[in-house]
């Protein structure tokens, strides 16, 4: 199941050129771009972690693409992001966030059906790729 | 990433209307607008003549290598890394400004941004620091040109655990891989550079054009302060002119001279003494000329004419 989270994420995935034309759109902006990745693909999870640092005063793609690559390269086998983040209301926000890698197989979510007191049902769903522990979710190295 | 480098100029070829394979030069020497530029580096920088010629081949190359392209006939993108060496003072700085909004009209680099940094800002403190360092400048400094001053700094061959090494390792390999994306320029004085390219031959061969720049005589240096002079609207009095010709003479055989700095050091010195002279007579009703002008007597007041340092 293809995990559909951010900007873009119901088109075709991006290729390199037109992920490096966005990235030129979020630097015209003024805004910072970061580097994220995760093996951990639920909706709720929030805290991808960081590749480096966010890049600040870049002026071309060229410099992020760099950095895409040396990410991809390590984490290839799992979901990487960029987001953009704009400081100009004086704290940083994100204005654009967009998945630019995914692992080749994505198995996707079950849901849990919870019975709770009375008929009541509660409902949660889970990654199958979270089942095994992390590092190794995606035939990871 | 080539691709975007295209796409950047792709609104000169849609106003494209001559058919394909004929190209009209002066049309598009015009429409890309490296003529002003070209012409202001004549107009401004006085003297450096080996410079200018070989700005001058770089930008037609690089005409040519842009009609070149949209005929069809691929080739490599030309490296256009460049050592500049020369004295203090010749202009290495000024020329590299010059370098990258040249090339920028020409669509050889994106942004046409200018990074200037030194040792400090490419080598780190411990182990671990440097590549990212580096790194973070280079990001910087893509789309543009990434300006190394006193780049043999990097370079520490007494201590062969210096972190520069690993500076330059990372500058060599974005030098050859991403040769679209930036432009290094490394700029030195002579000799030090040599012994750099002698011990980092990696360095030497990588860069297209080393361009030595030469020591002004004193006809340039005078045309140098009167220019200098004119930006800041003064000027000399024919007598003050006189000295400062001989100024030039005795200020060059002394230690220290760095060419056109030291003539702007000067220059300020002399403002110094012009107000102080000015000041110093508080019932005169003072003219805009009076204002505008250096006299003699501001040249002469120097240290330079009394045997001492001019420092």
């Amino acid at each position: 199941m293809r995990v559909t989270q951010g900007c873009f994420s119901f088109l075709p995935d991006l290729t390199d050129q037109q992920i490096s034309a966005q990235v030129q759109y979020c630097l015209g902006k003024g805004w910072a771009v970061n580097i994220e990745f995760t093996d951990d693909p639920h909706p709720r999870n929030t805290f991808w972690e960081m590749w480096g640092l966010p890049m600040f005063d870049l002026r071309d793609a060229a410099g992020v693409m760099m950095e895409l690559t040396e990410c991809r390269k390590v984490y290839g086998d799992r979901y990487i992001r960029m987001s953009a983040f704009d400081s100009s209301p004086g704290w940083e926000s994100v204005r654009m966030s967009f998945i630019v890698n995914r692992p080749k197989d994505e198995p996707g979510f079950r849901l849990e059906r919870h019975e709770v007191e009375g008929r009541n049902i509660r409902y949660t769903t889970k990654s199958y790729a979270a089942d095994r522990p992390e590092g190794v979710r995606y035939g990871g190295k | 990433m080539s691709v975007s480098a295209v796409s950047s100029v792709a609104p000169l070829q849609a106003g494209e209307t001559s058919p394909a394979g004929q190209v009209d030069l002066r049309r598009e020497f015009n429409e890309v607008g490296i003529g002003d530029v070209l012409d202001q580096l004549d107009r401004e920088l006085i003297g450096l003549k080996p410079v200018k010629t070989r700005i001058r081949e770089i930008a037609s190359l690089l005409l040519i290598e842009r009609i070149r392209k949209r005929m069809g006939l691929t080739s490599e993108v030309p490296t256009l890394h460049m050592s500049f060496t020369g004295n203090p003072g010749t202009g290495k700085t000024t020329v590299a400004l010059r370098i990258a909004s040249i090339l920028h009209k020409l669509g050889f680099v994106r942004r046409g941004q200018v990074v200037s940094v030194t040792r400090d800002e490419l080598v780190g403190q411990y182990i671990g620091h440097t590549a990212p360092k580096t790194k973070e400048i280079l990001k910087k400094a893509m789309g543009g040109v990434l300006f190394i001053d006193e780049a043999y700094y990097l370079h520490r061959p007494d201590n062969e655990r210096d972190y520069g090494q690993e500076a330059i390792e990372i500058l060599l390999q974005v030098m050859e891989s991403q040769r679209e994306d930036l432009v290094v320029i490394l700029a030195g004085y002579g000799d030090r550079m040599d012994k750099f390219f002698g011990s980092n031959p990696g360095f030497r061969s990588r860069i297209a054009h080393h361009i030595d720049f030469p020591d002004y005589a004193d006809d340039e240096l005078l045309s140098i302060a009167e220019l200098m002079l004119g930006d800041m609207n003064y000027r000399f009095s024919a007598e003050a002119r006189a000295a400062f010709v001989r100024y030039i003479a005795l200020r060059k055989i002394q230690p220290l001279f760095s060419n056109a700095r030291s003539i702007r050091n000067a220059l300020d010195r002399m403002r110094l003494r012009q107000a102080n002279r000015l000041v110093a007579d508080l019932d005169r009703v003072l003219t805009a000329s009076d204002i505008m002008s250096l006299d003699a007597s501001d040249v002469l007041a120097s240290r330079v004419f009394s045997n001492g340092s001019a420092e």
